[in-house]
């Protein structure tokens, strides 16, 4: 029953996907090892336009992955699956510990989850990599230098001051545009 | 019932006009939540936030949560995550459907090409910027290199080493504490 294999997924990445949407973008790579609902590539094309639209970056991204999965009905099991262990989360929090944040075990644990979910996206960047900047569809692995050399003109791009601050949107209408002129 | 509908219609305009996640809302939070209906003191807010980076989930989302469990109990809880949802729902599946209709268009598939350039250089920021923020000694180099290299190249469940990570964490602070 896919509905329910969404829901419990989901429900999984919302218990263990700490610091927002982002944070999910592993799991959801998981995902797409595991099962046959979409690929890598789609996922990419989810991130561009979770990011694109309004509304919570993670919310968008399971939306899209359970409609792709299952239809409408699946990117409902997938969107409540995630929220429904922070619900209950936040509700014990908010009755019961008032100074959550500040409990000396939350902010020992974190000293080790932040840079566990740095590594884990790093791991999404990987696979996301992997398919855009070489083609393994052949026999020898080909380098797609066009690709290569993109990337690395945007990452100094997010260094330089004047375009420092711009949103993702501009970035991802930018790759458009790029992708269309140059026929990647 | 006027308020869980209230809850509900006033997170549904936040989570409908504000755009890049979690962070991006905050502005748009102090203006409905604070200024126009009085549910929370911007300090408040800055709290929850702090509460919703230390737990799991949609920061936006935990925020609705306890703005509207503070507001209502439970009930209100649930309405205001549903109105945060909402909007995300409607608009996802809209493009869904007709990026299906479009997908096998070359021009589409030049722009996705382009887009996944674009996504890459993005997380690749997301993750400078998150190990500059969260490594903070030789411990947390270590635990972003073995995390990275467990997670690319193994099939450790990312679930595991996000626990794994937790515990090291707690258990080397405590022992920071003794000493």
């Amino acid at each position: 029953m896919i509905y329910l294999t969404l829901l419990c997924e989901f429900f999984k990445i919302g218990l263990f996907a700490v610091g927002g949407g982002m944070a999910t973008v592993p799991f959801l790579m998981e995902l797409a090892e595991r099962y046959p609902w979409f690929t890598p590539a789609e996922l990419a094309n989810m991130i561009a336009i979770s990011e694109s639209t309004p509304g919570p970056i993670g919310i968008n991204m399971a939306t899209y992955a359970g409609y792709n999965a299952a239809g409408f009905p699946g990117s409902l099991c997938a969107t409540f699956g995630l929220v429904a262990p922070a619900l209950i989360i936040i509700v014990i929090i908010a009755k019961f510990m008032s100074d959550f944040s500040e409990n000396k075990y939350v902010k020992g644990a974190f000293t080790g989850i932040r840079p566990m979910i740095a590594a884990l996206i790093g791991y999404a960047v990987w696979q996301i990599a992997v398919i855009t900047f070489a083609d393994t569809s052949g026999e020898k692995i080909v380098f797609r230098f066009d690709a290569i050399l993109i990337c690395t003109a945007l990452l100094i791009l997010f260094q330089w001051k004047p375009t420092k601050k711009m949103h993702p949107i501009v970035w991802i209408a930018v790759g458009a545009v790029v992708g269309i002129l140059f026929k990647l | 019932m006027k308020k869980l509908i209230e809850l509900y219609w006033a997170f549904f305009r936040i989570g409908g006009l504000t755009f890049g996640g979690g962070m991006a809302m905050l502005p748009m939070l102090k203006q409905e939540v604070v200024k126009k209906y009085g549910w929370s003191t911007e300090e408040e807010l800055l709290d929850i936030y702090a509460i919703g980076q230390c737990t799991p989930g949609i920061i936006a989302i935990n925020t609705a949560t306890y703005i509207g469990y503070q507001q209502k109990g439970i009930l209100g809880g649930i309405f205001g995550t549903l109105g945060m949802l909402s909007p995300s729902i409607i608009i996802i599946t809209l493009i869904a459907t007709i990026l299906k209709s479009f997908i096998d268009l070359p021009v589409v598939l030049h722009a996705l090409a382009g887009i996944r350039i674009a996504v890459c250089a993005l997380m690749l920021q997301t993750v400078y910027s998150l190990a500059k923020a969260g490594v903070k000694n030789f411990l947390g180099l270590f635990i972003f290199l073995a995390g990275f290299l467990l997670a690319t190249f193994t099939p450790v469940p990312t679930i595991l080493l996000v626990v794994l990570a937790a515990v090291i964490g707690i258990v080397t602070s405590a022992r920071k504490g003794d000493a």
